[in-house]
């Protein structure tokens, strides 16, 4: 049986098509109590503007999965870290092109290229193109790609 | 306990430097510039949200945080004038962004272990941005204070004319200026930059009076809203 966290884990993220938000680690809590099912999540950046895609995308996929009561609420703390990304959602960050964060614990000084798994990469960027990424190029094979910020 | 004055404060400062950062947008030295610059103006609107949503919360006659950003006047802002100042060019920009991002950063650090846990939830994710913001400004100011005669002579020039107005940012929080300090030291350090001398020192931001540069600002934030009230895409 799918449950309503089930659904809810497997909401696309509307900016990495590649990972769900369940990958990400921003969904918090699902409660169901009956047809009631109240969702927490979090935000990865304080200014993501991606939030109310994915409070309208839950929504939406809770009510095709029959839940008709659906509420969404954002929690601030424990503040989103990319440690929370899951060991499958930086497989399927890699395999779409986007090089995964590294460990906060670890000071990670450079990315591996996505393509051909070079550690010989610059950084042309700290800022990329959404608030989560910065811009790198491949030495070796000459790629530039996004990676996921250490944060 | 926070009051409704600090949230809106440091609400306002997160918002104007939000506005003044997009200003850059498209005019950047560089497409990778253009891009880090809105990233940071879009961390400093998130932040804005949160505090300025909190403090229409705490002063409880049902303002959002739209009524508080686009229908208030330049004498109801609470933003320090630092953030408030025209971008001027790059130097300027980022002059303004380091003394800004320090300043920040440590704030935030030290809310986030506030007793009030709404704030606390606010800083302690707003923290980690800045410590961005305060890498990407300094590599800047290092990369042109210890750079060409021109570009040290710019960034020399830029911080002498936005040091008088860091002094407002610790009305609030003195005991954060000895520590912000010394992370500014090591980088004009590094530049290659003195330290410009303390002397003047402008006030009034925080009771709300501004430079003239803040009632342009507004026009241009206000105008869609005030012309459509509540208009939506």
């Amino acid at each position: 049986m799918v449950t309503a966290a089930d659904v809810v884990r497997a909401v696309p993220d509307p900016e990495l098509r590649a990972v769900t938000i369940g990958d990400l680690g921003i969904v918090r809590a699902v409660d169901t109590d009956g047809s009631r099912v109240s969702v927490t999540i979090t935000p990865t950046y304080s200014g993501c503007p991606a939030m109310d895609a994915i409070r309208a995308d839950i929504a939406s996929a809770l009510r095709e999965a029959g839940f008709s009561d659906i509420s969404v609420n954002t929690v601030l703390s424990p503040a989103w870290s990319t440690d929370w990304i899951t060991d499958a959602g930086r497989s399927k960050l890699a395999e779409a092109g986007i090089a995964p964060p590294g460990r906060t614990v670890s000071l990670t000084l450079t990315m591996r290229c996505p393509r051909c798994g070079s550690a010989d990469t610059e950084e042309l960027s700290r800022f990329g193109s959404t608030a989560c990424k910065s811009l790198w190029r491949c030495r070796s094979c000459s790629e530039p790609f996004d990676a996921v910020k250490t944060l | 306990m926070t009051t409704f004055e600090k949230a809106l404060g440091l609400g306002d400062d997160a918002l104007i430097a939000a506005q003044r950062l997009a200003e850059w947008c498209s005019r950047a030295p560089d497409m990778e510039e253009d891009i880090a610059l809105a990233n940071i103006a879009l961390d400093q609107l998130g932040a804005a949200r949160l505090l300025l949503t909190y403090a229409g919360e705490l002063e409880g006659r049902g303002r959002g945080e739209d009524e508080l950003a686009f229908l208030r006047d330049d004498r109801e802002f609470r933003n320090v004038q630092l953030v408030e100042l025209a971008n001027g060019d790059f130097a300027v920009t980022m002059a303004k962004l380091l003394l800004l991002s320090v300043y920040q950063r440590l704030l935030y650090e030290s809310l986030a272990s506030s007793s009030d846990e709404r704030l606390a939830g606010i800083a302690g994710k707003a923290r980690k941005e800045s410590a961005y913001h305060v890498d990407h400004a300094s590599l800047w100011v290092v990369r042109l204070g210890d750079g060409t005669e021109e570009s040290r002579r710019r960034m020399r020039t830029a911080l002498d004319a936005v040091w008088p107005y860091s002094h407002e940012l610790f009305e609030w929080y003195p005991e954060l200026r000895a520590p912000w300090l010394s992370v500014i030291d090591e980088v004009l350090t590094e530049a290659g930059l003195a330290r410009p001398a303390d002397g003047w020192a402008p006030t009034g931001g925080r009771s709300g009076v501004h430079t003239e540069a803040l009632s342009r600002l507004l026009a241009d934030m206000q105008v869609l809203h005030r012309a459509h009230p509540g208009v939506t895409w």
